[in-house]
């Protein structure tokens, strides 16, 4: 792969590897005796570890190929694999946490497998692991296929790419070690926050240089989504970790905020990080895969214009209905409640969009389970969007908060929508990125969806039932005014269902595991086939005389 | 290039675009997306004329319902005070002894004193009540401080080396740790005070006589010349076979060499004196169901 790179790229990448790991050794000096330390030393291995690679192919002779003739796919591959892997990591820490809340012997007393140090590894593995590294991948490929354009620059892709599961990287050993700002989805403290900063700025400036190559006039509603994604998180990212450090040799901060102020803060992050990072940059991978493997046209373009707008403008509102009947003020709620309700229409105006689009192929979601993915996420996102706008009302909220329902919802989403249809662009985009005629076995692509639906249902209809009864058992009251249950009793009726919940998760982890074999199985053994045209079209006059490289 | 084609299956027309094979439509916006847009808005127009909703620069909006969370929260808070000042008036001042005569408050007891003991109590105490090593069952009869309606209201109040004022004292000397007996003279007491229990030990006569002369010494002070406790000072009744800690040599050793300071939480100030009530009424009641 280095040797794709010319002399002048692979010199940089020493330089900026050399960098990196002395910015690592700096985090481990300041940060003797403390967590911070370790993320040192875990800086410097992993930065050495790419300086190691790059000075290995030092020498190698320029590359022969027409570079502007082909896509850069290299970090797009290797994106792909990393959220495999992150996504078995994730869910598998998904379902050890679920079974420690039904057998609590499962924690095995050991400070860092506690539930709370668990927890965090769970989700940011499954959102940041999996999601980051599936998106930053399709963003990759779907930029380039739909700009005719390949990617502006052959570094940064790298940088961006690894740079991110560095940060992944620390921020889940961090939580093993305790570290922790308490921000639920911005857990990592202000080193590593600081850190992704500049991988983001260097994200979105590529994703710029990139479109403003493309050889199309018009832009694609997917890379709307994703220029969506990259922009707002950044925004986000940057306001909700404003912090001051304790000390530059420690892992502790304090936020700017406090208070109210914080909570609303932490509130308007954590729903469009569910907005911009689990929905805008998923539409773009929706908006792209979908029509590309059912080969239909986009249902209609005006609904997605109007669906666009409405989710970015309406969203941006939303995340004070996390904190209905609190502190907050009353019209903070309001306003909250109102904008997610008028936010449903837009959110299913996509999703109905999606479905739309399937007509005239439906025989072909019958007979292809990676379109039925597909089809699958964007019925899941109708769902789940219908669910989230019915418990941003109050009433409904004052039932469902604090209780699994919640925890239902997210993973009818999580589940259903981001892992599905991420599972199904990996099976659409493997093929042809690796120049394989297919998949290395369509029946465990068919089997993985089958197990992924099971898990998903069995998961979600329990935490219904749980959450449900347990807000229903919290606001019981005798004939004499008084609490008829303590909290004790409605663990003991969530018990059972804390069991579905572990086989649901299970399940979907199985099918997760298949799917990373059935990846690494194709690269591996499936047959070589070269797709018809894949690579950069300027204008006729332009076609290359190389086809895209291997 | 720019080309609209018409597609064949909708008979709508593209764009004109096209993205690496992917085309759009032009599809007009259905018309029920164009309802749903407008009944959502009306709704919410509604909804922020009659309630708080917008800010202003040093207030907000406030609706025309005057519709107010922080004041209807503090009203329904108070009426369900309101609800309950008849029985818990009653039960923070009558005796244990009438409570129990009058079969409406007891319902009141009845209904309310499970969820609260399991909230409160059952953490140490068990779901059952009946304890665990370190936690003393309140079922068995085998009381430390007196199991009577005014010993155990008076435990809850003030409870056990607990930061209250008033708080009982409740002090097993480290003996060992203090050089006040040696290793093997504990092991001497151990013995002694598991034959008092009639628990088995292999302890020679001549040993046993030792450890009583060595318990009335060292021991009888707290736990009474017959070792049937002392209820003043918390000392355990050591004859019978409820245990807080436990009889076995290790436990026992443990107890004896490095003392022991149980800590029971001071109630008052967390609970009311109504709710104190019942507790002490439940687990009165769940005592004499477990010893019949
Ligand atoms: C933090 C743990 C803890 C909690 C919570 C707790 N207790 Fe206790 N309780 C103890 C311990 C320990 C003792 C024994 C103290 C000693 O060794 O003298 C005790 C002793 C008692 C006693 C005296 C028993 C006797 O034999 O005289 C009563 C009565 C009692 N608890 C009732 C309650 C009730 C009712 C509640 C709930 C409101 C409660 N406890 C909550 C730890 C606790
Ligand atoms: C100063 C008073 C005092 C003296 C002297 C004293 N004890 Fe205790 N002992 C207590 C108290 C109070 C407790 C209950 C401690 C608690 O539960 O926290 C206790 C508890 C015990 C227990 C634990 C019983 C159980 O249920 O697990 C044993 C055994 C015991 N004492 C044995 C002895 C022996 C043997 C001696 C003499 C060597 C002795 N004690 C001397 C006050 C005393």
């Amino acid at each position: 792969m280095m040797t794709r790179l010319m002399a002048t790229e692979r010199q940089g990448a020493l330089i900026l590897s050399g960098l990196v790991a002395l910015a690592g050794l700096i985090l481990a000096a300041a940060g003797r005796g403390d967590p911070m330390g370790v993320h040192g030393w875990i800086t410097l291995v992993f930065a050495g570890g790419v300086l190691l690679i790059a000075l290995r192919a030092l020498d190698a002779p320029e590359p022969t190929e027409d570079r502007l003739a082909s896509y850069y796919d290299d970090p797009t591959k290797v994106g792909i694999l990393l959220a495999l892997f992150w996504a078995v990591v994730g869910m598998g820490m998904g379902v050890w946490v679920a079974a420690q809340l039904a057998w609590p012997e499962l924690r095995f007393d050991a400070p860092w497998s506690s539930f709370g140090r668990l927890r965090p590894v769970h989700t940011s593995g499954v959102i940041f692991g999996f999601g980051g590294n599936a998106l930053i991948a399709t963003s990759f490929h779907v930029m380039q296929r739909t700009s005719r354009a390949r990617l502006a620059g052959h570094l940064s892709p790298w940088f961006v790419l690894l740079g991110f599961n560095l940060f992944c990287l620390v921020a889940a050993s961090g939580y093993l070690m305790g570290v922790t700002q308490s921000k639920e989805y911005a857990e990592p403290e202000w080193y590593a926050d600081i850190w992704l900063v500049i991988v983001w700025v260097v994200y979105f400036v590529l994703y710029m240089r990139t479109l403003a190559r493309r050889n199309e006039p018009h832009i694609y509603v997917a890379n709307w989504y994703y220029l969506a994604f990259i922009l707002v998180v950044a925004m986000l990212h940057i306001v909700n970790n404003l912090a001051v450090p304790a000390s530059f040799g420690a892992a502790k901060s304090y936020s700017a905020f406090a208070g109210v102020q914080d909570a609303m803060t932490q509130w308007w992050y954590g729903h469009n990080a569910v907005a911009f990072f689990l929905t805008a940059g998923f539409l773009g991978m929706l908006y792209y895969f979908l029509p590309k493997r059912a080969e239909r046209p986009i249902y209609s373009y005006r609904l997605s214009i109007l669906s666009f707008w409405g989710i970015v403008f309406f969203y941006i509102w939303a995340g004070s209905h996390h904190l209905h009947y609190t502190a907050l003020p009353q019209w903070v709620q309001t306003l909250g409640m109102t904008f997610s309700v008028m936010l449903l229409v837009p959110s299913w105006a996509s999703a109905g969009n999606a479905l739309m689009t399937l007509n005239g192929a439906w025989h072909k979601v019958r007979d292809d389970a990676t379109l039925r993915f597909m089809m699958l996420a964007a019925v899941f996102y109708g769902l789940s969007t219908f669910e989230g706008s019915f418990m941003a009302v109050r009433a409904v909220n004052s039932l469902s908060h604090y209780t699994d329902w919640t925890v239902g919802h997210v993973h009818a989403g999580a589940m259903g929508w981001v892992a599905l249809i991420s599972f199904g662009s990996i099976y659409a985009v493997v093929p042809l990125l690796w120049r394989k005629e297919a998949m290395y076995s369509w029946k465990l692509v068919e089997s993985h969806f089958w197990l992924a639906l099971a898990g998903t249902v069995i998961y979600v209809f329990a935490m219904w039932n749980s959450g449900i009864t347990q807000g229903l058992m919290w606001r019981t009251y005798t004939e004499s005014g008084t609490l008829a249950y303590s909290f004790t009793e409605t663990l003991v009726a969530m018990r059972p269902y804390y069991i579905a919940r572990v086989i649901g998760g299970a399940l979907f982890l199985a099918g997760a595991v298949i799917g990373a074999y059935n990846v690494y199985m194709t690269i591996r053994v499936a047959g070589h086939q070269a797709p018809q045209i894949d690579y950069p079209t300027g204008s006729e006059a332009n076609e290359p005389a190389v086809p895209a490289a291997e | 290039m720019s080309v609209r084609e018409r597609d064949p299956l909708t008979g709508h027309e593209t764009t004109g675009h096209e993205w690496n094979g992917i085309t759009e439509l032009n599809t007009r916006v259905p018309r029920v997306i164009w309802w749903a847009v407008g009944i959502t808005h009306v709704w919410a127009l509604i909804y922020w004329v009659l309630m708080p909703a917008w800010p202003l620069v040093t207030t907000y909006t406030r609706g025309l319902l005057g519709y107010d969370d922080q004041e209807r929260v503090e009203r329904q808070v108070a009426a369900a005070y309101a609800v309950r000042t008849d029985w818990t008036t009653a039960l923070a001042t009558l005796p244990a002894e009438e409570v129990r005569q009058d079969a409406a408050l007891m319902s009141h007891v009845a209904r309310t004193a499970p969820s609260l003991f399991g909230d409160n109590c059952a953490g140490c105490h068990g779901a059952d009540a009946a304890g665990g090593p370190g936690f003393p069952s309140l079922v068995d009869n085998a009381w430390l401080w007196g199991g009577e309606a005014e010993a155990i209201m008076e435990t809850l109040r003030v409870g056990i080396n607990a930061p209250h004022p008033d708080s009982r004292w409740a002090q097993m000397p480290a003996f060992g740790e203090t050089d006040i007996l040696t290793r093997p003279q504990v092991r001497i007491v151990v013995d002694y005070v598991q034959s008092l229990s009639g628990l088995e030990t292999v302890a020679t006569q001549e040993r046993l006589a030792e450890g009583e002369i060595l318990f009335a010494e060292n021991c009888a002070s707290c736990h009474g010349e017959d070792a049937a406790g002392n209820r003043d000072l918390g000392a355990p009744n050591l004859t019978d076979d409820a245990w807080v800690y436990g009889g076995d040599d290790a436990v026992m050793f443990e107890t004896i060499h490095n003392g022991r300071q149980g800590w029971m939480p001071a109630w008052e100030g967390r609970l009311t004196t109504a709710e104190r009530m019942m507790l002490t009424l439940y687990i009165q009641d769940l005592g004499e169901e477990a010893g019949r």
